[in-house]
């Protein structure tokens, strides 16, 4: 999906071709690395199995009178408009910008391509915040449909760009010279290049979409997730609040379903000798420019101003005092310290499996990679639910302890682990491990001093997206939080819950400072694979 | 990046790494443990005195009346709970039924006025808030104001007022509907109510609106708009509060209850607290407080801004009798959950 992939596929190819089989495989370090991937998909398909189990439990009468009722149809149409309104919305806009940030001459293009990335540093709940606070009327679809677009469009700019940037222009000379218009090149050459990117970007928004509750809650648009905080509130995991899951949950995998059909089997890479040529840039017409020029300044302000402008509004209106009451240092550090520890262990978890992935691809590799995608897709809710569900019943001395916390964040997050950490072991030369085996270490060992060393900076990119993920994670944080313990994003969400929205800025702004590094790193990764 | 980072620094970014982690399992909570349902300022303002008079420490888990009650029900005999405390009975009821609470002490229960506490003595109220009308005069004149809660299932209220039936506050009302009217009326009264009603998050977002002129009424608790007009009453200047008075269902004074759990292994400690809060200090801090709600301990002065609680004529209700599950059963069931 995300540009770092690519070097992981190409040298996982180039490795698999050249025989180089490592030694650890066969050997005892090997079935270690094996066993302790299994162990972590296995887990990760505890919220399928939780889905399944409760379901088995419920009984068929129940389920019918829990499922088909009006209310679910009416959350089902809410969150399939949602759905079907926002995502080519999202898909125009991302496409929109991208073109005209990476393929013409706008003025100032280098500061607007950052400025298209900057959104994902606001929380989707503080864009919504920002908004409702601005029109506190605003609510519904057009509303749900408005923010949704505003918060998530920069998953479609950064791979669209990326990909942009990569593609050989050689084929739309070769299209216009055979006589077609520019805008003919672009959707029949251009757009078709476009497909993976779209895809991918489509059904990162789209699971967003799916599993958000503070956006949409904030506005008063009823989906699946926040009708099953409602039932949580009323009944705790009663059966109407599970069941509801396992409907989220088939529509997440039919959404991964839909993705993987609409792939296609087409090829994307060139061949030829020799590296591609710059691409030209299409000098546009001054009403073009202006155009442009207005779209870009349009969905800043829409994307940027309104939640930095209504922060800081709010932030004068509280003035010193909110910042006061000892409170927001708790949260800040208790954050902190989610993020790390959660960054830490997941990464530690998506070696095992990082590793096969390019040491010793396969079916049980691909296997195992898929629970882990498809656990990933599932929201936050349904993961927490199940957490929550099967600690209470069968392992009381870690419910309600931090652990359970960070293992509902190592669900949710383990593919952002697994991408940047895939990538780096594929750098790191296979002989240099089996000549450290060949010196005497034993697998694990050169594993540790040689291939995690020189794997270090994709780890460290890994790490740095799941803690970008916990700073603004809410859902599942309000569900397992230990006692007595409050995140920046749940102290934002009681603060809100009271309509105190002067209270609630220093956890906004709190939050955004905490994710711009992060965004910042996200767009220089994106610009560095493109090579330039 | 791997040549460029010195290596001291590296060490200290791993031991910041590590001490945050360390930081992470340290933070699980400590002392006497309290389930809250209440409003968070409130218990921490009786928490607050509390540990200043017996230095008891006191952790707080933050939820929803019913939320909770479910939860310590699954957890059952190994709750981590000591104390429950709620903002309406139902909640109390549902653990009542399960048989987790130990006995309140005697000499507690008497700080409390009967009518605020179930015969049985396995509870105690610790607060009491009445159900309120909150209407915009711009929109809605005084002359066609309902005379009853049940009258805003008619057609004529379609699209003009406003609840949150997601919250345990609402429920607790319909709760109270349930056991004065019974189940068939429940349901019709809650089937207009889903043409009706429109539905907000929180009874602070029903009084915003409201407030805004988005919508003519809603139902919530009365305390909301007086702790707004103690602030700056930018989400209240607007609006009129109107009790049904008359024992009307929508007179209905609800009951926050406090338990102290069977399984608590700090019985001593969780009396003792629940001592603190139905006692004179903690019953003083409803009245002194920005809480606004009522006082419920044998000569314990309300908040003087308040409609004292004997002018409301609220319907006699028995506390220990209302079952949320079976209101929430109903609310699914009329499609507003």
């Amino acid at each position: 999906m995300l540009p770092e992939t690519l070097p992981a596929q190409v040298a996982a190819a180039s490795s698999a071709s050249l025989r180089l089989k490592p030694r650890a495989l066969t050997g005892r370090g090997g079935s270690w690395v094996v066993a302790l991937a299994v162990g972590v998909s296995l887990l990760s398909l505890l919220p399928i199995a939780f889905v399944l189990g409760v379901s088995w439990a419920t009984g068929w009468a129940t389920i019918e009178a829990l499922v088909f009722r009006p209310r679910v149809a009416e959350l089902l149409i809410n969150t399939v408009l949602l759905v079907l309104i926002t995502l080519p919305l999202c898909i125009l806009l991302g496409t929109a910008l991208a073109w005209l940030t990476e393929r013409t001459n706008l003025p100032g293009r280098r500061l607007w391509s950052l400025l298209a990335v900057a959104p994902l540093a606001v929380p989707a709940f503080v864009h919504s915040y920002a908004w409702v606070s601005l029109i506190p009327s605003i609510h519904g679809l057009p509303a749900g449909v408005l923010v949704s677009v505003i918060a998530y469009f920069p998953f479609l700019y950064l791979p669209v760009a990326a990909t942009l940037r990569r593609l050989d222009p050689a084929i739309e000379d070769v299209a216009e010279s055979l006589g077609l218009k520019p805008w003919a090149v672009f959707f029949r050459v251009v757009l078709p290049q476009l497909r993976l990117a779209i895809c991918g970007g489509a059904l990162l928004v789209g699971l967003h979409l799916l599993a958000e509750y503070g956006l949409y809650a904030m506005i008063r648009f009823d989906t699946f997730t926040t009708a099953i905080f409602d039932q949580f509130k009323s009944t705790f995991n009663g059966p109407a609040a599970n069941m509801l899951a396992g409907v989220l949950a088939l529509c997440c995998l039919a959404m991964l379903t839909v993705e993987s059909a609409a792939r296609g089997k087409a090829r994307y890479a060139r061949v030829g000798s020799g590296s591609a040529r710059e691409q030209r840039t299409v000098l546009l017409s001054r009403g073009t420019v202006m155009l442009g020029l207005g779209l870009q300044g349009l969905t800043c302000l829409l994307a940027l101003g309104v939640p930095l402008l209504t922060l800081g509004r709010w932030l004068i209106a509280g003035g010193v005092e909110v910042w006061g009451g000892g409170e927001l240092l708790p949260a800040l550090l208790q954050t902190l310290s989610f993020g790390v520890a959660g960054a830490l262990l997941t990464s530690l978890a998506a070696i095992p499996i990082a590793w096969l992935s390019i040491r010793a691809p396969g079916k049980l590799q691909r296997l195992l990679e898929g629970c882990n995608y498809i656990t990933s897709s599932l929201p936050g809710i349904v993961v927490a639910l199940a957490l929550v569900t099967v600690t209470i019943h069968f392992a009381r001395p870690i419910y309600q302890t931090t652990l359970t916390v960070l293992l509902a964040y190592l669900l949710m997050f383990l593919p952002r682990a697994l991408v940047s950490l895939r990538a780096g072991f594929a750098q790191a030369p296979v002989e240099l491990e089996n000549i450290a085996q060949s010196l005497g270490r034993s697998p694990l060992r050169a594993l540790w001093l040689i291939t995690l060393r020189l794997a270090a900076p994709g780890a460290a990119a890994g790490a740095a997206l799941v803690f970008l993920a916990i700073t603004n994670e809410l859902t599942a944080t309000l569900l397992l939080a230990p006692n007595g313990t409050r995140t920046l994003a749940t102290g934002f969400w009681a603060m809100t819950s009271e309509i105190d929205y002067a209270a609630a800025a220093p956890y906004a702004l709190l939050m955004v400072l905490l994710s711009l590094p992060l965004t910042a790193l996200l767009y220089h990764q994106s610009r560095r694979t493109a090579g330039r | 990046m791997n040549s460029k980072v010195p290596s001291f620094l590296k060490r200290a970014l791993l031991v910041t790494a590590l001490l945050s982690a360390g930081h992470a399992f340290a933070a699980d909570g400590v002392g006497l443990l309290v389930y809250n349902a209440q409003h968070e300022s409130l218990t921490k303002a009786w928490v607050a005195g509390f540990t200043e008079e017996t230095g008891i420490p006191v952790t707080i888990r933050n939820g929803d009346d019913t939320e909770m009650g479910n939860q310590i029900v699954q957890e059952g005999a190994a709750s981590p709970a000591d104390v429950f405390l709620t903002e309406n009975s139902p909640a109390m009821v549902l653990v009542d039924n399960a048989k987790l609470f130990a006995p309140i002490a005697p000499t507690t229960l008497e700080q409390v006025d009967a009518a605020y506490r179930p015969a049985h003595g396995q509870w105690i109220g610790i607060a009491a808030r009445s159900t309120v009308f909150v209407y915009n005069p711009a929109k809605l004149a005084e002359k066609d104001l309902p005379k009853s809660l049940l009258d805003l299932a008619k057609p004529e209220w379609k699209g003009r007022w406003a609840a949150s039936p997601a919250g345990a506050d609402f429920q607790a009302i319909v709760a109270a509907v349930l056991e004065q009217k019974g189940e068939a009326a429940t349901l019709d009264w809650l089937k207009g109510m889903k043409t009706n009603a429109t539905v907000y998050r929180g009874n602070s977002a029903v009084l915003k609106a409201v407030n805004a002129g988005q919508i003519d009424s809603g139902v919530i608790y009365h305390y909301y708009s007086f702790v707004d007009q103690s602030k700056t009453g930018e989400n209240s200047k607007n609006t009129q509060l109107y009790y049904f008075k008359h024992q009307d269902p929508g007179a209905f004074v609800s009951t926050s209850g406090a338990g102290v759990l069977a399984s608590s292994k700090h019985q001593e400690e969780a009396q003792k607290f629940v001592k603190y809060i139905t006692g004179k200090e903690g019953q003083e801090i409803l009245h002194s407080g920005t809480s606004f709600e009522y006082a419920v301990g044998k000569d314990a002065p309300s908040n003087p801004k308040l409609t004292p609680l004997k002018d409301l004529d609220a319907p006699k209700v028995d506390a220990s009798k209302l079952d949320s599950k079976k209101a929430v059963e109903l609310m699914t069931q009329a499609g507003i959950l």
